[in-house]
């Protein structure tokens, strides 16, 4: 056994029923090293990485920890084994505050009562160190997704961790909040701190890590140094195949010059400002901005699932009067939200349940739902989204985090509205998947529609927007045009100080 | 990888209706009594009630609520039921007709309320109905005077004992509402709702769907049940009295929960709700035919209801793992 490694895998396999989530697979983990864990949806990561804390037992091969055999009883023993993760959906308790989160298990106490001064102190200076500016005090369900996302990795780096693990911690992270993640994670990794880090954006492979290691189908494919192989090359060993670009090219099929959706002098909660915009027919229109731009606030100020303080939403040129989702839906208008556990899935319920969960007047005559025909439209949107699964009868909760994305999406393409307003709608979806999503909404674009698209990969909008407007501080601080593209331009309007 | 499939079987309905069996089996070979046509045909009567209650009850434990209050609306329902069907200047099948439609209407007005008030408001229902518990109780105590009725015209009297092969009348109407409530959950677009509000109301809301009416629906539901129930009630005991349905809050509650339905909603199923009102009639008739007192049997059903709680923790856990 080389004595370098902190971490060894050897044959492992995992099975679940119909699913070989992890096959024979043998991989080492250096000690200090960032290690990259690569590939598609439903690949096997996730799986691999819950074999290392204790959640699953593999069915058979063993992991080793500085060279005797691990096999950690929960999660609990993972911990005090001195592993920690970061999963990919959250696992905060949203009504705690921001500081019991982080301290949950080891709440510093003054007798038997806890010592609120120590606790926010403590709390303020590992905020500081993931770069967090919030009061440790406030409730958690308060929080951005990227916010609770920066409270994680600070409950995981509270306590001393050997070996930190990272399952997709960028995925709603935007550009600033990601360096400054790679720094903190520069900084550990100098104290001698392991890391195994999850995330479909491929370029932060060079940036952060120092191997890679590919899987496939739940199978090993291969272990590289980061600085001997491209990009390129990391692809299709994860897909099996070349892809040539990330985006697919555009063939303007131009937006047609009729305002579809506008948005005038939108008053949301918490920002004095009026919000704007225009969305056109056949339009991919994308809003970038930081973390708390109030980006997803106003998509859901427009959808109706929050109420609005004042402005107007005019669809076609005449006004809408949206008090509900329901009403939203009912216009012709969708929102995909950006928390897809607690928002957008029903975890418990099959995925075709949830394919149809927006559309059941598709699936149903006089009240009475039809089986079959219901089944057949989500293996048609399985087959079409690619989304991983033994059956659509398996429950969502089964299904990787990628695979969930694809189902919420498949829900609201199926409701087939005639503007579709996406937050984060590729969050968790691999290269290929993304691809294959791009093209799906440029076809639906030809058939007139409007997409509103929130994302915080700068990359991605500028991939496959038309324009985007800039959020800054709750207001359009800016308009970019596609030949105009690029990042300093937006990032300009971005942290535009007002 | 087998043993693992039984498991999960056993803890869901399957696992039930072998607990019943089992049950029933064992009472059968120490107590001869209880295997008697009479008796069987007792232990359908007396659960009869509790059934239909519990059908409704689940609806509302399937939304993650609880109605505490069916007990009183019940008496409520019997009393109004009474006073309309004994009213002299009715004739006769006009009178059985209308005290049904009233007695309907009045479960579903006060399940409307109990709705309506916990949803408009954000209460939680254990609290709202607590309150309509106490309000009804009230109200039916002041319209009757306190007085119990029981001078109903012998024709419907004579319904109460109406049965085929030993099976009672009232019995056939449970399983019936059992089952059409049955078809509701797992067929429809509204059973479909329900389970998905349960599991992850905000989902929903954000599908573009109106929780609020579901919500409401479903308490009024409970109420329909509680009208029928009162009926049933009126049947078989040929009386209607302001201070009946003490406990049936529990009973109908323990029904549920036993049957495997879920108190924070989203899984469960009628089946298994007419399952557990089963165990629970068969063990009290069951004890009381080797002699156990009534206080013995209360405790004896109170440990149930703790146990399948507890299964139903040990149950999420089982199924999130293996299936
Ligand atoms: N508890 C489970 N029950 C059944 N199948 C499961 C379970 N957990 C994972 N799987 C299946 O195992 C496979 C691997 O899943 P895993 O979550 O490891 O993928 P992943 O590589 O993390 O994907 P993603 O990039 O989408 O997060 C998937 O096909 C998934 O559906
Ligand atoms: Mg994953």
């Amino acid at each position: 056994m080389d004595t370098d490694n902190i971490i060894s895998v050897q044959g492992v396999s995992k099975n679940f029923p119909g699913v070989r989530a992890l096959s024979d697979v043998s991989l080492d983990i250096k000690k200090g090293e960032v290690h990259v864990l690569v590939g598609e949806n439903g690949a096997g990561k996730s799986t691999l990485i819950k074999i290392l804390c204790g959640i699953y037992s593999p069915d058979s091969g063993t992991v080793y920890l500085d060279g005797a055999p691990y096999n950690p009883e929960n999660p609990r023993a993972a911990m005090e084994a001195g592993i920690r993760v970061v999963y990919q959906e959250f696992n905060l308790l949203s009504y705690l505050s921001v500081a019991e989160n982080i301290f949950f298990d080891k709440l510093p106490l003054k007798g038997i009562i806890v010592d609120k001064k120590k606790l926010y102190a403590d709390t303020a200076d590992v905020l500081k160190r993931v770069g967090l500016d919030v009061d440790p005090s406030v409730p958690v369900e308060l929080l951005g997704v990227a916010q609770m996302q920066l409270v994680e990795i600070a409950k995981a780096i509270s306590s001393r961790c050997r070996v930190l693990i990272l399952d997709e911690p960028t995925a709603t992270l935007s550009p600033s909040e990601i360096s400054r993640l790679f720094d903190i994670i520069r900084v550990e990794k100098q104290q001698g701190l392991t890391v195994i880090y999850i995330s479909h954006h491929l370029n932060e492979i060079y940036e952060i890590g120092d191997r890679v290691t590919v899987l496939r189908n739940g199978e090993f494919v291969g272990t590289r140094n980061t600085g001997e192989i491209e990009i390129r090359q990391i692809v299709s060993m994860m897909v099996g195949r070349q892809m040539d670009s990330e985006y697919p090219f555009m063939d303007e099929p131009r937006p047609l010059d009729a305002p579809l959706l506008e948005v005038r002098g939108l008053r949301i909660a918490a920002s004095k400002h009026e919000i704007s915009f225009v969305l056109k027919k056949g339009e991919i229109l994308g809003i970038a901005g930081l973390v708390g731009s109030k980006r997803t606030e106003t998509a859901r100020a427009i959808f109706g699932a929050d109420s609005k303080l004042g402005g107007q939403v005019l669809l076609n040129g005449a006004e809408l009067d949206i008090k509900s989702p329901k009403d939203a839906v009912g216009h012709g208008i969708c929102l995909l939200t950006e928390d897809r556990k607690s928002q957008g899935l029903i975890l418990d319920m099959q995925v075709d349940s949830n394919v149809s969960l927006a559309a059941l007047d598709k699936v149903s005559h006089r009240g009475l739902i039809n089986h079959g025909e219901e089944r057949r439209h989500a293996i048609h949107f399985t087959d079409e989204l690619g989304i991983k699964t033994p059956s659509v009868a398996q429950f969502a909760r089964n299904l990787s985090g990628g695979n969930q994305q694809k189902v919420v999406l498949a829900k609201w393409i199926f409701r087939d509205t005639k503007i579709l307003i996406f937050d984060e709608p590729t969050r968790g979806i691999d290269v290929g998947a993304k691809y294959e999503i791009y093209l799906l909404l440029w076809r639906l674009l030809a058939e007139g529609k409007g997409i509103l698209i929130i994302s915080s990969d700068l990359n991605e909008l500028m991939g496959i927007c038309h324009r985007i407007i800039v959020f800054s501080e709750g207001q359009v601080a800016g308009e970019v045009l596609r030949p105009d593209f690029q990042q300093e331009h937006i990032l300009r309007y971005a942290y535009r100080v007002s | 990888m087998d043993t693992k499939k039984i498991a999960y079987l056993l803890l869901n309905e399957a696992g039930i209706g072998i607990v019943l069996f089992a049950l029933c089996l064992l009472f059968s070979l120490f107590v001869p009594a209880f295997a008697s046509m009479n008796n069987i045909s007792n232990i359908f009567t007396q659960i009869s009630i509790n059934t239909v209650i519990a059908v409704g009850m689940t609806f509302v434990i399937l939304l993650g609520g609880i109605d505490l209050s069916v007990g009183s609306v019940l008496a409520l329902c019997t009393i109004l039921a009474g006073l309309t069907i004994t009213k002299e200047s009715l004739p006769l099948s006009a009178a059985i007709v209308l005290s049904v439609i009233v007695s309907m209407a009045a479960g579903m007005a006060c399940g409307l309320f109990n709705g309506w008030v916990s949803e408009r408001w954000k209460i939680h229902p254990f609290v709202v109905t607590l309150g309509m518990l106490n309000i009804a109780r009230g109200a039916v105590l002041q319209v009757s005077n306190s007085r119990t009725i029981y001078s109903f015209p012998k024709e419907f009297n004579a319904v109460g004992t109406v049965s085929y092969f030993g099976i009672p009348l009232i019995f056939v109407v449970a399983v019936l509402l059992v089952l059409f409530g049955h078809f509701i959950l797992k067929k429809t677009v509204f059973g479909r709702m329900i389970y998905a509000i349960g599991n992850n109301e905000e989902a929903v809301r954000l599908s573009g769907h109106n929780v609020k009416f579901y919500k409401v629906a479903a308490f009024v539901i409970c109420g329909a049940t509680v009208g029928l129930a009162a009926i049933l009630y009126m049947l078989r005991l040929n009386i209607a009295s302001p201070i009946l349905g003490n406990g049936f809050e529990l009973s109908a509650i323990a029904a549920v929960v036993i049957g495997g339905t879920s108190m924070s909603g989203g899984k469960g199923s009628l089946i298994g709700t007419l399952l557990g009102a089963a165990i629970i009639g068969v063990l009290n008739n069951g004890l009381l035919l080797v002699g156990m007192g009534d206080f013995a049997r209360q405790m004896v059903t109170g440990i149930i209801i703790v146990a399948a709680v507890v299964l139903d923790t040990y149950r999420a856990k089982v199924s999130r793992m293996l299936i």
